[in-house]
């Protein structure tokens, strides 16, 4: 088999103390693979820690232990070695207005990279491909036309033109369609799909949005305050869930039949994570437990071990066991 | 008789954007209705001029009939009652719609305070209670913006919408931003308080399946226009217009195989609001678009039971068309 496109090996990234708080453990020992020609999703509310494990995969941040590895090399922090790292993978961010300066055109937006690269011979073939790549064709068409000129979609496009014009062979983006229409997050999905299909590019896409894997990924890990709590093809994870945070993900979606799980508060915060399981603090199978019941012990005192990259897995020590689930544990209040 | 008409209402910015162009719809005392479409449709631009919040670069047509009496050209002294007293918005951009320098407190009792003749103790009573019935700890009445999290502070926005016990309240994105379980919390909230008090509910959103969640009927705009309208299950289950049937298919099910690695989207983009084109203005964008419709006037036709249309299709003329 061939080594995985990208890796994450026992990975931690943890932000020093602010304002008499504890340190942040905002990825808090993560394996995660991303295989040659494979497209991950990597789903999670806001301040799981999924943005600063994106920005870790393509070496923005520095982990505090474990590895990134890509092509089973590890990644190393010389600005020699993150420079031949940064042709091989690329960051696609969320809001495509911000990422693009207003006062560079698209040829140059595109050209940036390429520019830094030394990557001066074809430079305009390189740029016109990247486009035409991305969808906006024909390139004369765009090159000369400025971000404010451009709709949501397009701009989006641009972003990508950009990652591409490097022939990366990962790319990673981070909420990619969030702040995009409806009716063009469609065709931003399908241009990776396209993408993965006509260049073999591995993709992790970072999301709150479970349609979005349920549209393009192959395999999707579930990331709750730091840990993978569960991980596995799309349509085991998303189609017969065994993480409770997993399931409560998915009864909240609009159209879905079952009934919702509402969790209770907010996700919690990185600096004061719960003993034993960290999900235990909002659990609807936990909190179904008698107060008698043994196994709330199990919850509150025992660590769940990181999930391996590989093999399909749930963090729950409760997983598979049965517990009578009242619906008055799940009140939303 | 219906709370909120609104007949032939048209919104022009400048000299020639015409962001809405003839909408007219109503709403029932009681009544949830969701406004869906993508940016630039014209739907926050309605939701705006409902309560004449819009810049003064707008100019409006139309009427927009609250009760007995047309928003768009009653005094302004009255107008000012109307805002917060029998009409409220929750704007979108929590953080930016707050003060980030007065207590939430402060900013609940505010509006009590300008429009109901009540000491500052009750409406400190009040502001507690009404942060307790939108799920925010009465406890942190004298909490500041910024030491709230997302959630609480859209939580606060619809306290905040409530305090003058107003018929209509708008919800322009209410949960744009916010993550999925939050914006799960946020949409029962509304739902339920909408159901006990028998508040009117005008919510918009571009995601078509939040709406249909909370709203009894649904209004897809399109290029300034309503293009379909009909309760939120027609909608969803069988929409007429080609532009309702894109949106529907742009958050996927899970479990459709129909959608499995296979995102549907729509290619193109809207039209220039400048320009007025002969025909359906979605004719350029239309997979399903035959010869009439870029020369026959749309406009919505019934097309069933509470149900209206603008797709030349639902004539019975064009049934059978194809491209």
């Amino acid at each position: 088999m061939n080594a995985p496109a990208l890796e994450a090996r026992d990975l931690k990234v943890t932000f020093p103390p602010r304002r008499g708080r504890g340190p942040a453990r905002a990825v808090d020992g993560v394996n995660l693979t991303v295989g040659a020609g494979e497209i991950v999703a990597l789903i999670g509310e806001s301040g799981c820690g999924k943005s600063t494990l994106a920005r870790a995969l393509v070496g923005l941040i520095r982990p505090t232990a474990g590895e990134v590895a890509y092509q089973g090399t590890t990644l190393g922090y010389s600005s020699k070695a993150l420079k031949r790292f940064r042709r091989y993978t690329q960051l696609v961010l969320q809001d495509p207005g911000g990422a693009l300066n207003p006062k560079q055109n698209v040829f140059d937006a595109v050209a940036e990279g390429p520019r830094l690269h030394a990557l001066r011979s074809g430079l305009h073939e390189r740029v016109h491909d990247a486009l035409s790549r991305a969808g906006l064709r024909p390139p004369e068409q765009f090159v000369d036309r400025y971000p404010h000129e451009l709709s949501g979609g397009q701009q989006q496009r641009v972003v990508i033109a950009g990652a591409l014009a490097l022939d990366p062979a990962v790319i990673v983006a981070d909420e990619p369609v969030a702040s995009l229409d409806a009716s063009v997050r469609g065709e931003i999905l399908r241009l990776i799909l396209d993408l993965r299909e006509s260049l073999g590019l591995s993709a992790l896409v970072v999301s709150h949005d479970l349609g979005l894997a349920w549209n393009i990924a192959d395999r999707v890990a579930v990331m709750y305050l730091g840990r993978i709590v569960e991980q596995g093809p799309v349509e085991d994870v998303l189609l017969r869930p065994k993480h409770p945070y997993t399931r409560a993900l998915i009864s909240v979606l609009p159209g879905t039949d079952v009934d919702p799980v509402l969790l209770r508060g907010e996700p919690p915060d990185p600096t004061a994570i719960p003993s034993g399981c960290r999900f235990h603090p909002r659990c609807q199978r936990f909190a179904a437990l008698d107060a008698s019941d043994e196994r709330r012990a199990t919850c509150t005192g025992r660590d769940l071990p990181v999930l391996t990259a590989i093999e399909p897995g749930v963090a729950c020590h409760l997983v598979d066991q049965p517990i009578e689930e009242s619906h008055a544990s799940s009140d939303i209040r | 008789m219906s709370l909120l008409e609104v007949r032939d209402l048209s919104v022009t910015y400048g000299a020639d954007v015409r962001a809405v162009r003839g909408v007219s719809f109503s709403l029932d005392a009681g009544q949830t209705l969701g406004v869906a479409g993508e940016s630039g449709s014209g739907k926050s631009t309605v939701a705006l001029s409902l309560l004449r919040l819009l810049p003064s670069s707008a100019r409006t047509s139309g009427e927009v009939r609250l009760g007995d009496e047309d928003v768009l050209t009653m005094g302004w002294g009255r107008l000012r009652t109307v805002r917060w007293a029998e009409a409220s918005i929750v704007f979108q951009g929590a953080m930016s719609a707050l003060n980030p320098v007065r207590t939430i407190g402060e900013q609940i009792r505010e509006p009590i305070l300008l429009h109901e003749k009540v000491g500052i103790r009750a409406a400190r009573e009040r502001s507690a209670e009404l942060l307790d019935s939108v799920g925010v700890p009465a406890r942190r009445v004298g909490a500041y913006p910024h030491e709230l999290s997302g959630g609480q502070r859209q939580r606060v926005m619809i306290a905040m919408a409530l305090a003058c016990r107003p018929d209509l309240i708008i919800a322009d994105e209410p949960t744009t931003a916010l993550d999925v379980i939050v914006q799960a919390q946020i949409l029962s909230l509304l739902g339920d308080l909408v159901r006990e008090s028998n508040i009117s509910l005008i919510m918009i959103s571009h995601d078509l399946s939040v709406l249909a969640e909370t709203c009894d009927r649904l209004a897809v705009m399109y290029a300034g226009r309503i293009v379909e309208i009909g309760t939120s299950r027609q909608m969803i289950a069988e929409p007429r217009h080609p532009y309702t049937r894109a949106l529907s298919g742009a958050f996927p099910t899970i479990g459709d195989p129909a959608s499995r690695l296979a995102p549907s989207g729509l290619p193109g983009d809207p039209p220039d609001p400048r320009v007025i084109a002969a025909g359906c203005p979605f004719e350029p964008r239309c997979p399903e678009a035959f010869a009439e419709c870029s020369t026959h006037p749309v406009e919505l036709w019934p097309a069933g039971e509470r149900r209206e249309s603008a797709c030349l299709k639902v004539l019975p003329e064009f049934a059978k068309a194809s491209a």
